[in-house]
């Protein structure tokens, strides 16, 4: 399977990545051999096989519904761009 | 005057000579101070960093105070287990209040406000940092060529030849500051071989753990299933000491195995009279340079010299573990990447509304490589094409992990392969730019492991014709890393040591 220069374009806009033409352009070739390597997989009879879901079979962890962490607003927003008052800043969402 | 610099010089260049467990000996019976050893260190990184680029950031101040306070408790008899040992950091872990960018622009002055637990685990021992270590943006790469700081240089170079050469990657930094002894050791992490193959193209010893063994708190996510950290030390005892430090069971990390942490250092000597060690025939490659099957058959003789009893397996998928991985990994990174949206931490580039911003910040601050597997991995992911590739290569993940399982159900204890295809290779290689799937065949023998979620270690073995480094790899079962120990230090004992001319 292979992809088109739209087909990037769209999954570009799916990732959130701004591309241009001329990336897309490269990309779509870059895709295209990467695409073309993984094709062998499907030479594999994978028929009756579960996909894996944990590479260490193990019970998952859980812990007793109890606050333990918080009350650090000034932690987490240490590092942002732009803040006021513990929140984070962003332009406007449009709808 | 300048006899006494001079003389400084030479104790200098001694004192970062010392692996881990001569420098804890020698700390411990108060022969040399960590303030010292600290020193000389950060001497030697800045006096080499210029050239190798090893380090992205170098903690003076801080590396000092903590060797002070580590000179205060050995004064008091504290026998903490890294107790004054001068360490480098991959730039992956989180270490508070101090530089932590995983190699990109996109986490632009990102110092984080919570420590990984890898790196608690380590000061808690007693261990000093000197700084963070460059890498593979996000972990992404075998060349250490897709770093926003630039690539590092290998420390080794070919005989007769001053062509700078890769380190591997991701950890790249890591292993050319161990083998340059910049550090003592170096923390990294591994998701392909992102350990094992930096080590083995600079003659140093990278462990990766069974996953779970490490936790993952605070490491900066590349994929979930895949990522483990592990040492990369000068020789073997160091890589087992290293490891007991920072291996531990966490309850921040769902993923963190609730097994003790053994005495990694008690599995050296260790006989292997009997062991069962695997060859597989599938990772005789089409095209595989001569000395690669010289340098694993001479592995085989000196295991078998110890009394190992060696046999041929099959472990019959393993050509499709790196097709696989280049799926399940890119996938995992497209969803981990995705809180890089220039909101809570690093680089904003600002947009006319927050989608514009978004893609902006994300175009900007990512580099090559990584919006290449944020792509692919999307794709794989969305409406219609995740049946064909993702559970495809999720299904084939389990007949790799199945292939392991069935030989280690027959008996066998170790797996003995080849580290690398090939010795390390020129900075800006041509072939590898030209073509992604090229660098990606530098993974060919370490991404099996990480499919199964099995530890392997690379171990140095011998020199190339032009005078290069090239490994050996063990894998064991899950969490018997005291296997691989004791097999890897046969191999290093008849191997020896092999270290780098100095040219810079």
């Amino acid at each position: 399977m292979s992809v088109t220069i739209d087909t990037v374009k769209r999954v570009a806009k799916l990732a959130r990545i701004a591309v241009d033409d001329e990336d897309a352009r490269r990309m779509t070739g870059e895709l295209n051999t990467i695409l073309g390597f993984v094709e062998q997989l499907n030479e594999v009879d994978v028929s009756g096989v579960e996909p894996m879901t944990s590479v260490m079979p193990m019970e998952m962890k859980k812990r007793q519904d109890s606050v333990t962490d918080g009350g650090k607003a000034g932690d987490i927003v240490a590092n942002a761009p732009a803040t006021e008052e513990n929140f984070f800043l962003v332009p406007k969402v449009v709808e | 005057m300048k006899k006494r610099l001079h003389e400084e010089d030479c104790l200098m260049s001694e004192l970062v000579r010392l692996t881990i467990g001569e420098a804890r000996a020698k700390l411990r019976a108060r022969e040399i101070t960590s303030a010292e050893l600290t020193d000389a260190y950060l001497s030697a990184i800045d006096a080499a960093n210029p050239a190798l680029n090893a380090f992205v950031a170098v903690t003076h101040d801080h590396a000092r105070a903590m060797a002070k306070a580590s000179d205060e408790r050995l004064g008091k008899g504290g026998n903490g287990a890294l107790e004054g040992i001068p360490l480098g950091i991959k730039d992956l872990f989180a270490t508070q209040g101090f530089h932590t960018q995983a190699g990109s622009h996109i986490l632009d002055g990102f110092k984080p406000r919570y420590e990984s637990t890898v790196t608690a685990n380590l000061w808690a021992d007693g261990a000093v940092m000197l700084g963070k270590l460059n890498m593979d943006e996000f972990a992404m790469g075998s060349s250490n060529e897709t770093s926003y700081y630039g690539p590092v240089v290998n420390p080794w170079r070919a005989k007769g030849d001053n062509k700078a050469l890769v380190p591997g990657g991701s950890s790249g930094g890591s292993a050319a500051a161990v083998s340059a002894w910049l550090c003592a050791g170096a923390t990294a992490t591994d998701t392909g071989g992102s350990i094992r193959q930096p080590a083995a193209f600079t003659g140093t010893v990278g462990i990766k753990p069974t996953y779970g063994r490490c936790s993952r708190f605070g490491i900066a996510a590349f994929a979930s299933s895949l990522d483990q950290a592990g040492p990369i030390a000068r020789d073997v005892r160091d890589a087992a000491i290293m490891l007991k430090s920072m291996a531990s069971v966490d309850p921040k990390d769902t993923t963190s195995v609730d097994r003790p942490v053994p005495d990694y250092e008690a599995a050296l000597g260790g006989s292997v009279r009997g062991m069962k060690i695997g060859v597989p025939r599938e990772y005789r490659m089409d095209g595989m340079p001569a000395e690669i099957e010289t340098l694993w058959q001479q592995g085989i003789a000196w295991l078998k010299d110890a009394g190992a009893e060696i046999v041929e397996i099959s472990l019959p998928h393993t050509k499709y573990a790196l097709p696989a991985y280049y799926i399940v990994a890119p996938a995992e990174a497209s969803s981990n990447l995705a809180r890089y949206d220039g909101v809570r931490y690093g680089l904003r580039v600002p947009g006319r509304d927050i989608v514009d911003m978004y893609e902006k910040t994300r175009a900007a601050g990512f580099g090559r490589e990584v919006k290449r597997r944020v792509m692919i991995g999307t794709y794989v992911l969305s409406a219609g094409y995740y049946d064909a590739y993702y559970v495809q290569a999720q299904k084939v993940r389990t007949l790799i992990k199945k292939d392991f399982e069935d030989v280690f159900a027959a008996g066998v204890e170790a797996i003995l392969t080849p580290a690398t295809p090939s010795a390390a290779f020129g900075i800006a290689d041509e072939d590898m730019a030209a073509d992604p799937v090229k660098m990606y065949l530098n993974d060919i023998f370490t991404v099996t492991v990480n499919m199964a979620g099995l530890p392997g270690i690379a171990v140095p073995a011998g020199l190339d014709g032009r005078g290069l480094p090239l490994g050996l790899q063990l894998i064991g079962r899950p969490f018997e890393e005291e296997t691989l120990f004791r097999a890897a230090a046969i191999i290093e004992k008849a191997a020896g040591r092999f270290e780098p001319q100095k040219w810079w």
